[in-house]
């Protein structure tokens, strides 16, 4: 059963530091710990991590070294076999992936999962689905408040869609979209399930270097007006270095490193682990 | 003339497929199973507007509710108690335990009921035919009746898909359960209310049915939901317009075969265009494509 004094009574572990400005506020997500094994295998192991209010996080490492799988575990798409996830202070080890959605975090997917058959308006609607309040049956018999929210959720669609100038999209298929739209367009659902958390798997992949550009002032923008953390995993180090304040490297399911970026650049473990290959590759 | 009463029949019947087909679709697209106790819940809902009116005495419209209401809620126990704990069990799994719950119902019905057949009375009985061109053409007050419940609801069914939340959550959940649940659906709610939904369809299809088919017994449910599966595979299982196309051009069909090659044959007819549409077209008629992911 969920102790609620349990949680104070394991050790966290020493904390990365956070942005100056989300010293003197408490972390909206505490890791400590955590771990998972499928079958005989640990995927992640001891993975620890503090994030700032309103922090861009960013996590880095060769493929494979368990990121994604890290994203799954704080969403909950996995169980974590070890460990302990504190979201804004609360403890999720009971709660189920539509709970941790409604807790506070939302995320991305490294390979696009929109609902391609739905209009782009209506994706970000799934998102707002939560806050978007009547009942079933003044969905059917389409009763005042039915419009009255609907209207609330249109309005709230299209807002949110000019965050990357996206409103004239709005009715066309979400699976038309060319790749980079997509990619925003997933940030956008994700942002509309009001998240204080936003989770971000490899948002530039694909992108070219002007569109990626563009991407890190919106990450910045999404996160001065929501005012919210931001965590992403990415491969494109001009990105991760130019608007990360805080980076953990994680490599074959450990983090061997965390910092801020120049710390990270100069890091000769992560040198050797990852950016001396990435070097190499260019 | 005759001809083209029969085509109104036809349509007739074909809207209480596709009423019935829907609950079929529905239900796969969102839950990805195939509910074959479906058929047996008209059956249900026959009885209890049959008890409603006979032993109850209540008027057409309140025994009407009583069956939506009974096989809405029954739809939603079935859903519970024998499909959701088999959620992550293998899709082989649930087909038998649809079956089992098929042969639960009937069997259940049996001893309740017994298996004297009942006669329903029609929920418009006393109502005239209408005639037109001079009395050469007449149609049945149930056919009406019939055609026009079934376009309500396809609207009404189509706006709620379409334009609603609760809607639009069963299309993404249809679509990616695992990313529906990540934006905050709650997909068990998502399928019960699926369930809900189809199983009221489904009380109004049995009314409707028993009203121009009168005879009422623990096994009526079978043969109409076959039809109406039929429907929906015909159509493109999945596809909602695809179960009210496949409900309606398969109603046409039994009837034409019916009135024009053969009585005994009708139902081989309508199960040969069946194999002959699934050969050119395997998805259905409106099905969708599968789109092989690289």
């Amino acid at each position: 059963m969920a102790n609620p004094n349990e949680v104070k009574l394991v050790a966290m572990p020493s904390k990365n530091k956070l942005p100056e400005r989300d010293i003197d506020k408490a972390p909206i997500l505490e890791v400590a710990h955590l771990g998972i094994d499928f079958g005989g295998l640990t995927a992640v192991d001891d993975f620890n991590i503090a994030i700032g209010r309103t922090e861009i996080a960013g996590l880095i490492g060769p493929n494979g070294a368990g990121k994604t799988t890290v994203f799954n575990m704080l969403t909950k798409v996995y169980e974590p076999t070890r460990g302990m996830i504190l979201l804004d202070g609360k403890d999720t080890a009971h709660m189920t992936t539509v709970q941790i959605n409604k807790a506070g975090i939302a995320r991305t997917f490294q390979n696009i999962r929109l609902f391609d058959k739905l209009s782009v308006e209506d994706n970000v609607k799934i998102g707002l689905h939560n806050n978007t309040d009547y009942s079933v049956f003044s969905g059917i018999i389409r009763a005042p408040k039915y419009w009255r929210e609907e209207k609330k959720a249109h309005e709230r669609a299209l807002d949110l869609l000019g965050i990357f100038d996206m409103q004239d999209l709005a009715n066309a298929q979400a699976g038309s979209l060319p790749y980079g739209a997509q990619r925003r367009l997933e940030i956008v659902r994700a942002l509309a399930t009001q998240p204080k958390l936003l989770l971000l798997d490899e948002p530039a992949a694909g992108m070219n270097p002007s569109e990626t550009a563009e991407l890190m002032d919106n990450i910045r923008k999404i996160r001065d007006t929501f005012q919210i953390a931001v965590m992403l995993i990415e491969h494109d180090m001009n990105l991760v270095m130019g608007i990360c304040e805080g980076i953990a490297v994680l490599n074959f399911g450990k983090i061997i490193a965390k910092g801020t970026p120049s710390e990270i650049q100069n890091d000769p473990v992560v040198i050797e682990a990852y950016l001396g290959k990435h070097k190499e590759e260019e | 003339m005759t001809f083209l009463s029969h085509v109104i029949n036809g349509i007739s019947l074909g809207s209480v497929y596709a009423i019935i087909a829907l609950g079929y679709t529905m239900v796969y697209g969102i839950a990805k199973m195939l509910n074959f106790a479906h058929g047996d819940v008209i059956m249900i809902g026959g009885y209890m507007c049959f008890i409603a009116t006979m032993s109850l005495h209540l008027g057409t419209i309140p025994s009407i509710l009583i069956a939506v209401i009974v096989c809405t809620l029954l739809g939603i126990v079935i859903e519970r108690l024998a499909y959701k704990p088999l959620r992550s069990a293998s899709s082989l799994a649930v087909l038998i335990t649809a079956i089992g719950v098929s042969y639960f119902l009937q069997n259940a019905a049996l001893l309740i009921w017994s298996s004297n057949t009942k006669s329903f009375k029609s929920v418009v009985a006393g109502v005239q035919p209408v005639k037109l061109f001079g009395d050469k053409l007449s149609i049945s007050a149930e056919a009406i009746l019939t055609i026009a419940v079934s376009v309500v609801i396809m609207i009404c069914l189509t706006l709620f898909t379409g334009k609603s939340k609760m809607g639009k959550a069963m299309r993404a959940v249809s679509e990616d359960r695992g990313a529906a649940q990540l934006m905050g659906i709650n997909v068990n709610k998502t399928i019960s209310m699926t369930f809900a939904i189809g199983s009221g369809l489904a009380a109004i299809a049995g009314v409707l049915l028993l009203s121009s088919y009168s005879s009422l017994t623990p096994t009526t449910g079978s043969m109409p939901g076959i039809k109406a599966f039929t429907a929906a595979v015909f159509g493109g299982i999945g596809s909602i317009p695809g179960a009210m196309l496949g409900g309606i051009l398969l109603g046409v069909i039994e009837i034409l075969g019916k009135a024009y090659i053969s009585q005994e044959l009708s139902d081989a007819i309508v199960f040969a265009v069946l194999i002959i549409v699934l050969i050119f077209k395997p998805t259905g008629l409106l099905g969708k494509k599968i789109k092989e992911k690289v």
